[in-house]
C-alpha cells in the first residue's frame, strides 16, 4: 500500500490538492464531454448533421434580411461570408452559455454523490460547444469554395481569435453556472440574454457601422472584439481592427475569466449543499 | 499494520435551516428584497436584533475517532444521526465547518449504486463513464471490462441503451463497476439494500474480499444483519455525536436498545420509517395490546399485533408484513407476509387498524419487530425496529423450558 498521498479535509482548505486533482481527473473531463457529444445525436436519424443544418439555416436567414431586405453594407466579401464567420464565433459562444449555465444543475446528481473538481463540469460544457463550432468550420470551408473566396495570411491569426472566443465563453459560462446553482433566476435569463446578444453583437452587420464615438463604448461587449477578430483574420481586404476596442475587449475577456474562476471556486464548496 | 488511515478530529458540520423557504435554494427577488429590507432596518432602528427566520443546525458535532488500515468500519445510528453527513464530508462531496480529517490513501466513495449512468447510453458506455466518474482511469477500465461485463451478468444487452434495462440489470450494471474500483479506502452506503437476495449476497462477498486485501472499508447500512456480516467494528452515531464504538455486536445491541428506547419512552410514537413513498404510515405498533412497557409471550403463546395506520395519499390494495428480529444482532428470524395468503386492504377510513395473530414458535429471548406496508411489490413504508416483545423461558402450559438448542421451536406430532 503507498501512503504517500495524505490528504487533510479541513473547512476551507481544499485549495492545495486543487489543480493538482483537475490535472489527476482529466479523463473525466474527457469522459463528460465524450458523453454530452455521445448523447446529443443518441436516437436521431441524421445525428450529427444537425450540427451543421442549424448554423447553415441561421446563416441563410441573416443573409437574407440583413444583405437583401436592410441591404446592410458588406465591402467586398460575400454577405454569406461575411455573416458566418461572425456567426461562428457567436454560435460557439451562445451555445457554451447555455450549455456552461445548466451544466451543474444538470450534473446535480454527480455533484451530490460524488467528488471532484467541479471546475470539470462547466469547461467540459464548453468543450463539447467547441466541437460544435469546429463542425460548423466545415460549412465556412464550403462556402469559401463555393464563391471561390481565398482568405489572406492573415487567416494565420485565427487560433488566437479561437482562444479568445474560448476565454470569453469559459468566462462568462462560469459566472452563470455559479450563480444558476444559488438563483435559478437565471435558468430563465440566460435565453434571454443569448437572444438579445445576437442582435447587439455584430454577427448580422459589420461593426463598422456603429458611429466612431461608440465604438468605444460598443466594445464593452466582450463578443464584439473577438467577432471583428474572426472577420479580420477571415475575410481579410477592407476589415479593418479597431485596436482600442480590441485591447478593451481583450483585457474584459481575461479578467472576466479569471473572476469567473474565482467566483466558482469560492462558491463552489456549498454547492453540495445548495443545489 | 495498524497505523491509523483516517484520523478524525473535532468534527462538526453546521446547516442553516431556512423556515419560510420552502424551496432550498433561494431567488434572486428574495436576496434583493431581503438585503434591502435588513439594510432599511438596521438603518431606522440600528439597534433592534433583527428577527431571523433561519436556524442554525448541526448535523455533526465534536466528532473524534480513528480508523485503522483493514478496518472495516460499520456506521449505524437511527435517520437523522449524522451518518450521510459523515460520508459526504468523508468523500469530500461537502466541507467541514469545524474540525479536520486526515486521510492516507486514494477513496473512492460509492453513495449510490449508478451515479452518472445516463440512460441514452448503451451499457458499454456507461461502464466506461460511470468508471471515470468513480476515478478509475480509462486503461484501467479497458483491463477489467471483462470482468464487470462478467460479473454483472448482462453481456447479452452491453449495446443496448440502459433506458431499456430492467431495474435489476441496471443495479447489477451499476455494481458491477463500483465492485472493481480498487481504492485504499472504499465508502459505501446502503447500496446492498438492491436487486434480489443471490445478487446481494455476491455483492458481500465482494466486499468482503476487498476488505480482506487489507484495504479499509467503511459502511454504513441501516441492516444490522448485514453490518454484522460484513464489519469488524462499528461506531454507533445519535444526533450527530459519537455515542460508541466497538466490535459490531455490542454496538448492534446498544443501538437496538436505544432504537427501542425512543420508540417507547416518547408520548408519541418515533418509529424510524426507513422506506417507502409514504402513501400510507404506520403510526402505531401494539403487541398483545399494549403499547408501552415490556411484553412478554410464552413458548406458543398466542400473540396478536396490532398496526394502526394512517392514510397519507388515497391507496388501495395494501398489503402488511410483520419482519422479527432477534434484539442482541439485528438478524431476521422470521417474518409475516400478507401477501401470502393472496389478500389486500382496500383502506375504508384515514386511520385504520390491522391485526395479525398467530401462536409464537420463537425460543425465550428478546425479539424486535419491524412492520411495513406494501402495494404491488412497491415499498408504501417501512419502519425499523420498532417494537420489542420477550419470550420468557416457558411453555404456553405453565411447563418450563429447559435450554434447547436452535432459535425456533416446531410443534410436531410424534406418533408411530
Amino acid at each position: 500500500m503507498n501512503h504517500q498521498t495524505e490528504l487533510i479535509i479541513e473547512a476551507g482548505r481544499s485549495e492545495r490538492h486543487y489543480w493538482q486533482d483537475i490535472w489527476r481527473y482529466r479523463e473525466l473531463f474527457y469522459f463528460l464531454a465524450w458523453r454530452d457529444i455521445l448523447v446529443r445525436y443518441k436516437q436521431t436519424a441524421i445525428g450529427v448533421v444537425w450540427a451543421l443544418i442549424r448554423p447553415f439555416l441561421t446563416m441563410v436567414v441573416f443573409t437574407v434580411i440583413f444583405g437583401k431586405i436592410a441591404k446592410l453594407p458588406a465591402g467586398n466579401a460575400p454577405y454569406p461570408i461575411l455573416v458566418f464567420a461572425a456567426m461562428l464565433p457567436w454560435q460557439f459562444f451562445a451555445n457554451s452559455l447555455t450549455e456552461c449555465s445548466n451544466s451543474l444543475i444538470r450534473n446535480s446528481n454527480l455533484i451530490s454523490k460524488i467528488y471532484f473538481p467541479r471546475l470539470i463540469v462547466p469547461s467540459s460544457a464548453v468543450v463539447v460547444s467547441f466541437v460544435d463550432f469546429l463542425i460548423s468550420g466545415i460549412i465556412l470551408l464550403g462556402l469559401m469554395a463555393w464563391y471561390d473566396f481565398v482568405p489572406g495570411w492573415r487567416i494565420l491569426t485565427l487560433p488566437f481569435w479561437i482562444a479568445i472566443a474560448f476565454t470569453a465563453s469559459l468566462g462568462v459560462g462560469l459566472w452563470l453556472a455559479t450563480l444558476n446553482v444559488q438563483y435559478r433566476d437565471f435558468h430563465h435569463l440566460v435565453p434571454f440574454m443569448v437572444q438579445f446578444g445576437l442582435y447587439v453583437s455584430p454577427v448580422g452587420f459589420s461593426s463598422s457601422i456603429v458611429p466612431q464615438k461608440w465604438q468605444l463604448l460598443y466594445s464593452l461587449n466582450p463578443m464584439v472584439g473577438v467577432i471583428d477578430g474572426f472577420r479580420w483574420a477571415i475575410i481579410g481586404g477592407e476589415s479593418r481592427l479597431y485596436l482600442p476596442g480590441l485591447i478593451l475587449s481583450v483585457s474584459l475577456v481575461i479578467v472576466l475569466l479569471i473572476s469567473g474562476i474565482w467566483f466558482f471556486r469560492k462558491m463552489e464548496r456549498t454547492f453540495a449543499d445548495v443545489i | 499494520m495498524s497505523n491509523p488511515v483516517i484520523k478524525v478530529e473535532n468534527l462538526g458540520k453546521k446547516y442553516i435551516i431556512c423556515h419560510q423557504d420552502t424551496a432550498g435554494y433561494s431567488t434572486l427577488r428574495d436576496t434583493i428584497v431581503n438585503g434591502t429590507r435588513s439594510m432599511a432596518h438596521a438603518i431606522t432602528n440600528p439597534k433592534s436584533v433583527r428577527k431571523t427566520n433561519t436556524e442554525e443546525f448541526w448535523a455533526l458535532k465534536n466528532l473524534n475517532f480513528e480508523i485503522k488500515q483493514g478496518d472495516r468500519l460499520g456506521i449505524i445510528g437511527r435517520n437523522g444521526a449524522g451518518k450521510s453527513t459523515l460520508l459526504k464530508i468523508l468523500s469530500r462531496i461537502t466541507e467541514p465547518t469545524t474540525g479536520r480529517i486526515k486521510l492516507k490513501g486514494r477513496i473512492a466513495s460509492l453513495l449510490e449504486v449508478g451515479t452518472g449512468f445516463h440512460p441514452e447510453l448503451s451499457g458499454r458506455e456507461n461502464i466506461f463513464l460511470n468508471g471515470a466518474i468513480l476515478g478509475m482511469s480509462k486503461i484501467e477500465i479497458k483491463q477489467k471490462f471483462d470482468e464487470i461485463v462478467d460479473f454483472s451478468e448482462v453481456e447479452k444487452f452491453l449495446d443496448t441503451p440502459v433506458k431499456r434495462y430492467s431495474s435489476g440489470m441496471y443495479v447489477r450494471l451499476a455494481f458491477a463497476v463500483a465492485a472493481h474500483l480498487e481504492p485504499e479506502i472504499l465508502i459505501v452506503d446502503e447500496v446492498l439494500a438492491v436487486g434480489d437476495t443471490a445478487f446481494q449476497q455476491k455483492c458481500l462477498g465482494k466486499m468482503q474480499e476487498v476488505g480482506r486485501n487489507g484495504r479499509t472499508v467503511i459502511f454504513v447500512s441501516h441492516n444490522m444483519a448485514t453490518v454484522k456480516q460484513l464489519c469488524n467494528k462499528a461506531c454507533l452515531l445519535a444526533n450527530g455525536t459519537l455515542v460508541g464504538q466497538g466490535t459490531p455486536a455490542a454496538m448492534i445491541a446498544s443501538y437496538m436498545e436505544n432504537t427501542l428506547g425512543r420508540a417507547t419512552d416518547d408520548d408519541k410514537k418515533n418509529y424510524q420509517h426507513i422506506k417507502g413513498d409514504r402513501r400510507a404510515e404506520i403510526e402505531l405498533i401494539t403487541i398483545n395490546d399494549r403499547d408501552r412497557g415490556e411484553v412478554i409471550i410464552p413458548i406458543f403463546g398466542k400473540v396478536k399485533i396490532a398496526l394502526k395506520y394512517k392514510i397519507i395519499e388515497s391507496i388501495d390494495r395494501l398489503e402488511f408484513f410483520v419482519l422479527f428480529h432477534s434484539l442482541a444482532t439485528g438478524e431476521i428470524i422470521s417474518s409475516c407476509w400478507q401477501k401470502d395468503t393472496q389478500e389486500y386492504i382496500d383502506p375504508m377510513l384515514p386511520v385504520e387498524t390491522i391485526n395479525l395473530e398467530f401462536i409464537n414458535h420463537l425460543l425465550p429471548g428478546k425479539y424486535v419487530i419491524s412492520a411495513g406496508i406494501y402495494k404491488q411489490n412497491k415499498c408504501v413504508d417501512r419502519v425499523e425496529y420498532a417494537e420489542a416483545f420477550t419470550v420468557e423461558p416457558a411453555f404456553a402450559d405453565g411447563q418450563k423450558y429447559d435450554r434447547r438448542g436452535g432459535k425456533v421451536r416446531f410443534q410436531g406430532n410424534w406418533y408411530s
